[in-house]
């Protein structure tokens, strides 16, 4: 006999909510952690309700380990209360009747523990999570971090076979974020099972996934390890989250032309075909006149249409055949006199292109 | 703001307290009571005991009849709590009382005077058509598997009841003390209860309802029903009128029609 | 412009108030007048039971009447009233709250009729069910040998009937604008459907469920139509509080007020005791 969990996770399945359908193919080794990206509307949230059981799947099959949780074809249905799923909910909803300790023993309980084995099991998770000496304390006399944590001892403490996070930091702010997500790492890490993290925060999903998943429009766009996905943005939406220029074209050999009008010349690696592009916006050199003699193999006119102040840099949103965003140091704009308006030309070496084909769809990347 | 609050309450409670402080007394009688007020017109109310119900509403309608103009309301009830409410200032016209006793109480209040009697009643014991206990006498209502419901002590079918009993040399304990002799009715037709101690009028006017077990004249207890017009009406032409009304022959005979016996 | 319309004069007093509390939180004129006459007309009456009270010989007085007798049972029926309607009424509120059915609307209508309902006409609608003769009370009588009228049974079914409908509307109302976001959290932790009832839907409302229940108890002490219809009246088994006040007012009118002081004290001390918490309603956020 197997063990449950060995198999992981897997979904094959649509899910249909008024006029959205969620269609994904998808699954989840025990101990990875996915990390689902995607903007607002995209399904994230009607995944993970899925994966719970809070909402049945109109087509297809969710099996953990091996066994069925959800399956329209023979029409078995497994509650959310009998699958062993440990959910961090966006707003923690901690109840606030109970106080911390009893929030966390409340898993263990509901599954039949006896009152004691749950709150030792309990304690034993705070202790993990550092947050001991507020067992006593009420929800509401909580700080944001401490929430969030208490949140991620609750799901934990059911043992579960299946641990979903949505958005487990959204609600804290930056400073906390940074200390909790190491934390989470750790703590992810150590758990056994799969485990799914919606985010649309790429800095979190590079951080906590060991693969991300991008859902656009109730599909998926691209799959892959995060370093992949960070570099080769299949979207739009994805090459914005990692702050990447993107552009799609038709390759040749060494030559892109490309979709919304330009082109590009590429180190020639004999890809004909549909292809895209990813340029890292510190690749571009900016300049005020034509560039003369020089080796980008990309050069031509702009408009500057905005600046925006980074940290430690300015990016300019520059209109052309094709627009992009460059980043350029504070110093550059003031000797340049940059300003929206004016009139630049852009360089970037055929080099600095990241060049690749579409993947299909629901093959992970390397 | 508090202040405020605490300043007006206190205002509030010092009228009170005044008012309280005053003595326990019905309003003064009006002057209208002086007028020499002989038209028979307006509106009058009339205070009845509930088991006047039958007789008094025809009355009301042929003394309505007989004077154009006039109109005739009727308030019905315990004759206890109508002596109650006419003591406490309640605006009635004209008071008829199921015994002396409350009568009397609204007299001493000052409310009326010179009562007239108008009518006789007796007690009769109320059982439902199917007489589940098979009553066939009052003694029968000292048997404890009889259920019994009476009127309040204190309401003149109460106390007339109790006077039977004394006749008979029965102790009767009821499973409920109704406020008025037609919620003992009542409770009679719904045949929650095995017999009601109520009139002879009210079996009349229950027709099929109820069944009626006559009492022996040797042990039945009459009752006299009063009538008076109160001093602090304002149509007190028009009260008097009907009280007279009351007691007139044609009132009479609606009375007997419905069994009450001459006074 | 005019310059002096909207500036005040602020004692220090006040000026420190302001500060701790943040804005303003004094009444305007057009809420606190129409305010004052509400709380004069709920406390008048009561001042004026207070000062017309029988202080000098209270014990004779009451020594003639069933008062010690009427009260006991005014409060255990009262109480017994309310735990039966906590114990059917709150499921009913849950499925009229949580489930849809056909003829939902209805059933709520009917729930709320007892409220517009004259009591005496819900006694005698008790009596034609439940009366020796009604329709189910002859079928108790016949399998059982069981009556209900004239007996402390009968006062405590009055008494629900006309006092759970508050109960019930108060809980259905804490229900719908619960936050279902915690149940959903409880079923995702493996708690079942009356685990997730018992441990987070009914804590979360208990402040509205207190309220309800508060309602619903002084509702049912305050009985008299319905009670005196179905279950009778008689000393010591079926005439409660308000039949004891109502019967003493035609004998003996001091009686009477010394009997509306006991339950106007008793009714405050349990309300006072169940203190503000109680009486706040809505749900734990």
């Amino acid at each position: 006999m197997t063990d449950e969990r060995a198999d992981g996770l897997a979904v094959g399945a649509q899910v249909r909510r008024g006029g959205f359908l969620l269609d994904v193919v998808l699954s989840v080794a025990p101990g990875e952690v996915v990390g689902v990206l995607g903007p607002n509307g995209a399904g994230k949230s009607t995944l993970l309700k899925a994966l719970a059981g809070l909402i049945p799947v109109t087509t297809g099959r969710i099996t953990l380990g091996g066994r069925v949780l959800d399956d329209a074809g023979t029409g078995t249905f497994v509650e959310p209360a009998a699958r062993p799923v440990g959910f961090v909910f966006q707003d923690y909803r901690l109840f606030p009747h109970l106080s911390v300790l009893e929030n966390v023993a409340f898993a263990p309980r509901a599954r039949r523990w006896g009152k004691r084995e749950a709150r030792s099991a309990a304690a034993g998770w705070l202790g993990r999570l550092g947050l001991a000496d507020l067992a006593q304390r009420k929800p509401s006399a909580l700080s944001g971090g401490q929430a969030q944590r208490v949140a991620l001892a609750r799901a934990l403490a059911g043992e579960p076979g299946l641990l979903l996070l949505d958005e487990p930091l959204s609600a804290l702010d930056a400073g906390t974020r940074l200390d909790v997500q190491s934390e989470l790492r750790m703590h992810l890490s150590e758990f056994t099972g799969p485990c799914l993290l919606v985010t649309h925060d790429p800095l979190e999903a590079l951080v906590l996934a060991d693969r991300l998943t991008v859902l656009e429009d109730g599909r998926i766009v691209q799959q892959g390890a995060p370093a992949r996905v960070a570099r080769q943005p299949a979207t739009e939406y994805v090459a914005k989250l990692v702050g990447l220029n993107l552009y799609a074209g038709h390759a040749d050999g060494s030559t892109v032309k490309l979709a919304d009008g330009g082109t590009f010349v590429i180190p020639d690696r004999g890809q004909h075909g549909d292809v895209l592009i990813s340029v890292r916006p510190s690749a571009f050199a900016v300049s005020l006149g034509p560039p003369e003699a020089s080796s980008p193999r990309n050069v031509w006119p702009a408009r500057v249409a905005g600046l925006t102040l980074l940290a430690d840099r300015i990016r300019l949103d520059l209109s052309g055949t094709p627009p992009a965003l460059a980043d350029v140091t504070p110093a550059a704009v003031a000797e340049l006199s940059l300003q929206p308006g004016s009139k630049v030309w852009l360089a970037v070496k055929a080099t600095d292109l990241e060049v690749y084909s579409r993947a299909p769809v629901g093959v992970p990347g390397d | 703001m508090r202040r405020t609050v605490t300043v007006i309450l206190a205002v509030a409670a010092a009228t009170a307290a005044a008012a309280g402080c005053s003595a326990n007394s019905s309003p003064a009688t009006s002057s209208a009571s002086l007028n020499a007020d002989t038209s028979v017109s307006g509106g009058i109310t009339v205070f009845a005991a509930a088991s006047l119900q039958g007789a008094f509403t025809t009355l009301g309608r042929q003394f309505e009849a007989a004077h154009p103009g006039t109109t005739v309301k009727f308030n019905f009830g315990a004759s206890s709590t109508l002596a109650t409410e006419i003591t406490s200032g309640s605006p009635a016209d004209v008071f008829a009382s199921a015994a002396p006793q409350n009568m009397d109480t609204v007299v001493k209040a000052g409310d009326a005077s010179s009562p007239v009697t108008f009518a006789k009643n007796v007690m009769e014991v109320a059982v439902p058509p199917s007489n589940p206990a098979h009553v066939t006498s009052v003694s029968d209502l000292a048997k404890s598997s009889v259920k019994t419901a009476l009127c309040q002590p204190q309401v003149p079918c109460g106390f007339t009841a109790q006077k039977v009993f004394t006749n008979a040399k029965i102790t009767v304990k009821p499973v409920t003390l109704q406020p008025d002799v037609k919620s003992v009715l009542t409770q009679v037709e719904l045949n929650n209860v095995d017999a009601g101690m109520v009139y002879v009028t009210d079996v009349k006017a229950a027709g099929t309802k109820v069944k009626g077990i006559k009492i022996r004249a040797s042990e039945n207890a009459t009752t006299d029903y009063p009538i008076a017009t109160i001093k602090s009406s304002k149509n007190s032409g028009t009260a008097q009128a009907f009280a007279s009304y009351v007691a007139s022959p044609a009132g009479q005979k609606v009375l007997a029609a419905d069994g009450f016996e001459k006074p | 412009m005019r310059a002096s319309a909207a500036s005040t004069r602020l004692t220090a007093r006040h000026r420190a108030r302001r500060a701790e509390r943040g804005a303003s939180r004094s009444a305007p004129v057009s809420l606190l007048a129409p305010g004052l006459v509400a709380l004069a007309f709920l406390i008048l009456p009561l001042i004026g039971l207070v000062i017309r009270a029988p202080w000098g010989h209270m014990a004779s007085v009451l020594s003639g009447t069933d008062a010690v007798q009427a009260l006991e049972l005014s409060l255990w029926t009262a109480t017994t009233a309310t735990g039966v309607a906590l114990v059917i009424g709150v499921p009913l509120a849950w499925l009229l709250a949580r489930t849809v059915f056909p003829g939902q609307r209805l059933v709520r209508a009917l729930v709320t009729l007892p409220l517009v309902l004259p009591p005496v006409v819900g006694g005698v609608a008790l009596l034609l069910a439940f009366g020796r003769a009604g329709f189910i009370g002859q079928l108790l009588n016949s399998w059982f040998g069981i009556t209900i009228p004239f007996t402390p049974v009968a006062v405590v079914m009055a008494e629900t009937f006309v006092a759970m409908p508050f109960l019930i509307v108060t809980v259905e109302g804490a229900l719908r604008s619960a936050n279902l976001g915690y149940e959903e959290a409880a079923a995702t932790m493996g708690a079942g459907k009356m685990t997730v009832f018992r441990r987070v839907t009914v804590p979360m409302i208990a402040p509205s469920l207190g309220a309800g229940a508060v309602l619903c108890w002084a509702r049912a002490l305050g009985e008299f139509g319905a009670t005196i219809t179905f279950a009778g009246s008689f000393p010591g088994q079926t005439e409660t509080m308000p039949i004891a006040v109502y019967y003493a007012l035609q004998t003996d009118p001091d009686a009477a007020i010394a009997l509306s002081l006991i339950l106007l004290v008793v009714s405050i001390a349990v309300l006072v005791s169940l203190r503000d918490r109680w009486l706040r309603g809505g749900s734990t956020q």
